[in-house]
C-alpha cells in the first residue's frame, strides 16, 4: 500500500484546517476521526445544528462553519466514524469502522485529537446526576434538552460560556460554585498586561459575565471543602465560601476545572511530554513546528497545550505547511507568520491559566474521594501504596489496578500523577504517567481477529 | 539511594536484578542470615515479574523443572507465611483442551510419560469431566488434560511483596540502580555502578534478558534472548470460567480473573527493546490470539478488549531456564532465562539458590539447568550465536 504524506486523527478545527491546507498544497492526505460528521469537540453538530440552537451558541461556534465547509471541498479522504485504536512504530494506523478494522500507511501523523476535561474528583462526584460542563454542552450542541436546576461547579471559562448559552436557551444555571478566589483575580492582573495583546477574548468574557450577573445566577466564589450529597443521585451540593456554609438542593450538578490535552496517542507513539506547571498538566514536547520527540509526528489543537480553537486551527495549518516545506513546497514565510499569529493568539492564556487554574481540592483530593472510579480506587489507597514503596503510576496501576478500568485511564490517569509527587515531594514531571497500550479505544476481539496487516486497504471500508 | 559506609557498600550476597527471582532468592537468603544487596536497573517488578500472566501452574512443565515447580507449589500455598501477603494466589485448575482426537491422544502419552517417571499431577479429562470444569467451552473439544490444583496469582502484587518481606528481614534493594560492571577482585566480586563500587563474598545473577551481559562480565556464555509475550485483557464479563485454560494445538492462555476481566496471552511474541526498555505490540499478530480465544469460548466473540501489554522476558534456545553455579568462577551463581514461563518457579528457586550459596549444595535437581550445557569456549559460542 502507497503511505499517504499527512494522515490527521481528529476533525476539530485543528484536524480540519491541516487538511484543508495540506490538502490545497497537493499533499495526500487522509483524516480520520471517530464522529460521523466534522467539528470535534468545540464545533460539534456544526453542519447539522438547527438555526434556532446555533444562535444559542453564539459568533463563535459560527466561526467553525466555514472551516468546515473549506475542509469539505479539499481533496483530503476523510474517513468518519473511524476509532483509531493502534498506532505503529511505523506510523501505520490500526482503526476500526462498521464492526471490522483496516489500516492506513502515512509518512507524517498529525495528531489532533484535542483535549478532555481534567478529571474533577471529589465527595459524591460518581453520583448519578453528576457530570461535566463539557458534557453538558454535548447535549446542548447536540440534542439541545437540558434540566432546569443546573448547578455548575468548579473553574475555567467554560463554566461561563455554558452558563451564557444556558441562559440564552432559556434554562439558566441555579448557581455557579466557583473554586477561583479573590486572591487569584489579583495574582491574573498581573498578566494583564500582556493579554492586552488578545482583546477580543477579554471583551468576550466580559460580555459573557455581564449576560451572567443581569440573569441573576448566584455565583459563590472561593467555595471549598465541595461535596455533592445524596444517596441514590445527587441531590444537593454543599461547601463553603466566604466563610460560610453553603447548601444548594439540586438535582443535577456539572463539573468542571478545565481542559487538558487529550496525552493517549502521544503517550501511545512514546513521545516525551513535560509537566507545564502553568496548565498544571502534562503536555507534548513540541518544537516550533509542532513536532513531537517522535520524527514526523506532529500535534496541533488543544493536544498541543491548551489554547481555544482559533489557536487549534492556525496551528492545524503551521503542520500543514511544515510537512508540504518537508516535501519540497518553499512555506517558510507563511509558517513565520503563523507562528506570529500564534504568538498574539496565545497572550491572553497566562491570564486565564492563572486565574482557572484548578482548585487543589481536585488535583489531591482527600483520602475518603475516589480516584479511578472503574475500579474504585480512592485518594487514600493510592497514598497507601506509595508509602509501602510503589514509586510511580506504573507500579499504583499493577497494585490497585487504578487505570486499568474500560476508560483506559482517561478518569484518573492526571489525579494519580499529582498524588503520587504530593505524596513524594517531587514534581509531577517527574513521577510520569501511565504507559499508554494499545488499544487506544476499547476494541472487540472480533474486531481484532479480523485485523489483516497485508495486504491494506488504500480505500476507506 | 546512596550507600556511603563501606559497611553499606559491604555484603555476603550481591544480586543483580530485582524481580521475582532476585527478590525470592535475596529473602531466603536473608532468612538464612546472609547479609544481601539487590541492584535493580529498573524499579522492582519493572518487567516479565510485574507483568506476566499470572500462572500458577505445575501443568505442562518440561520434565526437568517438575520437581523444582512442586518444590515452589508447596510454597506457594502457604505464600502468605513467607511475604505476609497473599499475592492474589488463588488455587484453580489449570486445563489444556484438547480440539482433535489426534490431540487428545498426544495429551494421553504425556500422562502416561509423567505416571511412568511417578508423578501424578496431570491427569486426563475425558469430554463430559472437561465440560464441567469448563460449561463455556466449544462443542468441538474433544477432551482436555489437567492439573487440578495448579492455580494463579497477581505478579505485580507478588514480587512487589517479595521486594518488602526481603527488606523487612535486611535486603537492601537499590533501584534505578544499573550494573555497570561486575568483576572478581581476590576471593569477593564487585559490582560497579553510578561510581561506587559494592563487595561480596557471592555474586547472583537474576538479570532476566539482561542476563546475558552479566554472564559474560562473570566469565560465563549464555544465549539469551530477549522476548516479548503479548498478552491482552478486556472488560469485565458475567464469570463463566474458574480455570487457567489452554490450547494443544495452538498457543494460547486465557483465564477469568476474580473480577471478571479475561486475560488472553500465549500467542506470538511482540518486539522487545531492552535497550530502551521498551515493548512493541505487533496487533496483527495477537489477533491469532483473538481468533483461537474466540474459538474455544464463544462468549469471547462479544468481549471488548481494553489492553494490550508485553513485558520482556529472557528466553532461553531450549525454553528452559539456567539455574545454578558459573561455569568456572567460584562464587558466582545464576538464576535467569525462565523463557517466558518463570513465575511460578521464582519462590522456589529464589529457597534453592539461597540453599545453594550459603551452604554450598542443594538437594534440588539442577544439573539439566547448568550454564555448561551452553559451549563455554569463546570461540564456540561465537559461532553458536551467528
Amino acid at each position: 500500500m502507497n503511505a499517504c504524506d499527512l494522515a490527521i486523527i481528529g476533525a476539530g478545527p485543528a484536524g480540519m484546517a491541516a487538511a484543508t491546507e495540506a490538502a490545497n498544497a497537493g499533499l495526500s492526505v487522509i483524516l480520520l476521526d471517530e464522529q460521523p460528521v466534522p467539528g470535534g469537540q468545540v464545533y460539534r453538530a456544526i453542519e447539522t445544528v438547527p438555526e434556532e440552537r446555533r444562535k444559542i451558541l453564539g459568533p463563535d461556534y459560527q466561526k467553525g462553519i466555514g472551516i468546515a465547509e473549506a475542509f469539505r471541498a479539499c481533496k483530503a479522504t476523510y474517513i468518519p466514524e473511524a476509532t483509531v485504536w493502534n498506532i505503529n512504530p511505523d506510523l501505520s494506523i490500526d482503526y476500526s469502522r462498521n464492526g471490522g478494522s483496516a489500516q492506513v500507511s502515512t509518512r507524517h501523523l498529525l495528531i489532533a485529537t484535542g483535549a478532555v476535561e481534567r478529571p474533577t474528583p471529589m465527595p459524591g462526584w460518581t453520583l448519578p446526576g453528576v457530570t461535566t460542563a463539557g458534557a453538558l454542552q454535548i447535549l446542548l450542541k447536540a440534542h439541545g434538552g437540558i434540566g432546569d436546576d443546573v448547578v455548575l461547579v468548579g473553574s475555567g471559562p467554560l463554566l461561563y460560556l455554558l452558563a451564557q448559552q444556558m441562559i440564552v436557551a432559556g434554562v439558566p444555571p441555579k448557581a455557579i460554585v466557583e473554586t477561583v478566589d479573590r486572591e487569584r483575580y489579583i495574582k491574573a492582573a498581573r498578566h494583564l498586561c500582556s493579554a492586552l495583546t488578545a482583546l477580543p477574548y477579554l471583551r468576550k468574557g466580559m460580555s459573557m459575565m455581564r449576560q451572567i450577573r443581569r440573569a441573576g445566577v448566584p455565583r459563590y466564589s472561593g467555595a471549598h471543602d465541595i461535596r455533592i450529597e445524596g444517596s441514590q443521585r445527587a441531590d444537593a451540593v454543599r461547601f463553603f465560601a466566604n466563610g460560610r456554609a453553603h447548601h444548594i438542593e439540586t438535582s443535577s450538578v456539572a463539573l468542571h476545572q478545565g481542559v487538558v490535552p487529550n496525552q493517549q496517542a502521544t503517550r501511545l507513539l512514546g513521545c516525551d511530554h513535560v509537566w507545564n506547571e502553568s496548565q498544571r498538566c502534562f503536555v507534548p514536547k513540541l518544537d516550533e513546528f509542532l513536532e513531537s520527540s517522535v520524527e514526523n509526528v506532529f500535534v496541533a489543537g488543544d493536544g498541543a497545550g491548551v489554547a481555544g480553537a482559533k489557536s487549534a486551527e492556525i496551528r492545524g495549518r503551521l503542520v500543514a505547511l511544515r510537512v508540504a516545506g518537508r516535501l519540497g513546497s518553499d512555506t517558510d514565510a507563511e509558517i513565520r507568520a503563523l507562528q506570529r499569529q500564534l504568538r498574539r493568539d496565545e497572550a491572553i492564556r497566562p491570564f486565564l491559566e492563572t486565574l482557572y487554574a484548578p482548585s487543589d481540592e481536585v488535583m489531591v483530593p482527600g483520602d475518603d474521594v475516589l480516584v479511578c472510579r472503574c475500579e474504585e480506587v480512592t485518594a487514600g489507597a493510592i497514598r497507601e501504596a506509595v508509602d509501602l514503596g510503589a514509586p510511580g503510576p506504573n507500579q499504583v496501576k499493577s497494585f490497585l489496578r487504578s487505570g486499568m478500568g474500560p476508560c483506559q485511564g482517561r478518569m484518573c490517569g492526571l489525579t494519580v500523577s499529582t498524588i503520587i509527587a504530593e505524596r513524594r515531594s517531587e514534581d509531577p514531571g517527574s513521577i510520569g504517567y501511565y504507559r499508554l497500550r494499545p488499544p487506544l479505544k476499547p476494541l472487540l476481539l472480533s474486531e481484532l481477529a479480523q485485523l489483516e496487516r497485508e495486504p491494506t486497504r488504500d480505500e476507506p471500508l | 539511594m546512596v550507600a556511603t559506609s563501606t559497611r553499606q557498600m559491604t555484603a555476603d550476597l550481591l544480586v543483580i536484578g530485582g524481580g521475582i527471582h532476585g527478590c525470592s532468592a535475596a529473602l531466603h537468603a536473608a532468612l538464612r542470615g546472609l547479609r544481601v544487596i539487590v541492584f535493580e536497573k529498573d524499579t522492582v517488578a519493572r518487567h516479565a515479574s510485574g507483568v506476566n500472566a499470572g500462572g500458577v501452574r505445575k501443568l505442562g512443565r518440561h520434565i526437568a523443572e517438575i520437581p523444582l515447580s512442586l518444590h515452589s507449589m508447596s510454597i506457594w500455598r502457604h505464600i502468605a507465611d513467607l511475604v505476609d501477603d497473599d499475592c492474589g494466589f488463588q488455587p484453580a485448575p489449570q486445563i489444556k483442551v484438547a480440539e482433535t482426537e489426534a490431540e487428545l491422544e498426544t495429551l494421553r502419552r504425556r500422562v502416561a510419560e509423567l505416571n511412568g517417571l511417578g508423578y501424578t499431577h496431570e491427569r486426563i479429562l475425558d469430554r463430559q469431566t472437561m465440560r464441567e470444569h469448563l460449561p463455556g467451552v466449544a462443542e468441538h473439544c474433544v477432551g482436555a488434560i489437567a492439573s487440578l490444583d495448579d492455580g494463579f496469582a497477581q505478579p505485580y502484587q507478588t514480587t512487589f511483596a517479595f521486594q518488602r518481606k526481603a527488606q523487612k528481614t535486611g535486603v537492601r534493594v537499590l533501584e534505578n540502580t544499573p550494573v555497570e560492571r561486575v568483576f572478581k577482585s581476590g576471593k569477593d566480586w564487585k559490582v560497579s555502578t553510578g561510581g561506587q563500587e559494592f563487595t561480596g563474598r557471592f555474586v547472583l545473577n537474576c538479570a532476566g534478558a539482561w542476563g546475558g551481559e552479566i554472564a559474560r562480565q562473570i566469565g560465563d556464555h549464555a544465549p539469551v534472548r530477549a522476548y516479548a509475550p503479548m498478552m491482552i485483557v478486556t472488560e469485565r464479563l458475567r464469570p463463566f470460567c474458574t480455570a487457567v485454560v489452554g490450547a494443544t494445538g495452538r498457543p494460547l492462555s486465557f483465564k477469568q480473573m476474580p473480577n471478571g476481566t479475561v486475560v488472553i496471552g500465549g500467542g506470538r511474541p511482540g518486539v522487545p527493546e531492552p535497550a530502551s526498555n521498551r515493548t512493541h505490540m505487533q496487533m496483527a499478530e495477537l489477533r491469532h490470539s483473538a481468533q483461537t480465544a474466540m474459538d474455544i469460548f464463544p462468549v469471547m466473540r462479544a468481549a471488548q478488549i481494553v489492553r494490550s501489554w508485553a513485558g520482556i522476558e529472557g528466553l532461553m534456545p531450549d525454553g528452559i531456564p539456567i539455574i545454578g553455579p558459573a561455569a568456572h568462577a567460584q562464587g558466582a551463581f545464576h538464576a535467569f532465562g525462565f523463557s517466558a514461563h518463570g513465575f511460578q518457579l521464582g519462590p522456589g528457586v529464589g529457597d534453592v539458590m539461597a540453599e545453594l550459596i550459603a551452604t554450598g549444595r542443594t538437594q534440588a535437581p539442577i544439573t539439566p539447568f547448568s550454564i555448561e550445557r551452553f559451549p563455554q569456549n569463546p570461540t564456540r559460542a561465537h559461532k553458536e550465536l551467528s
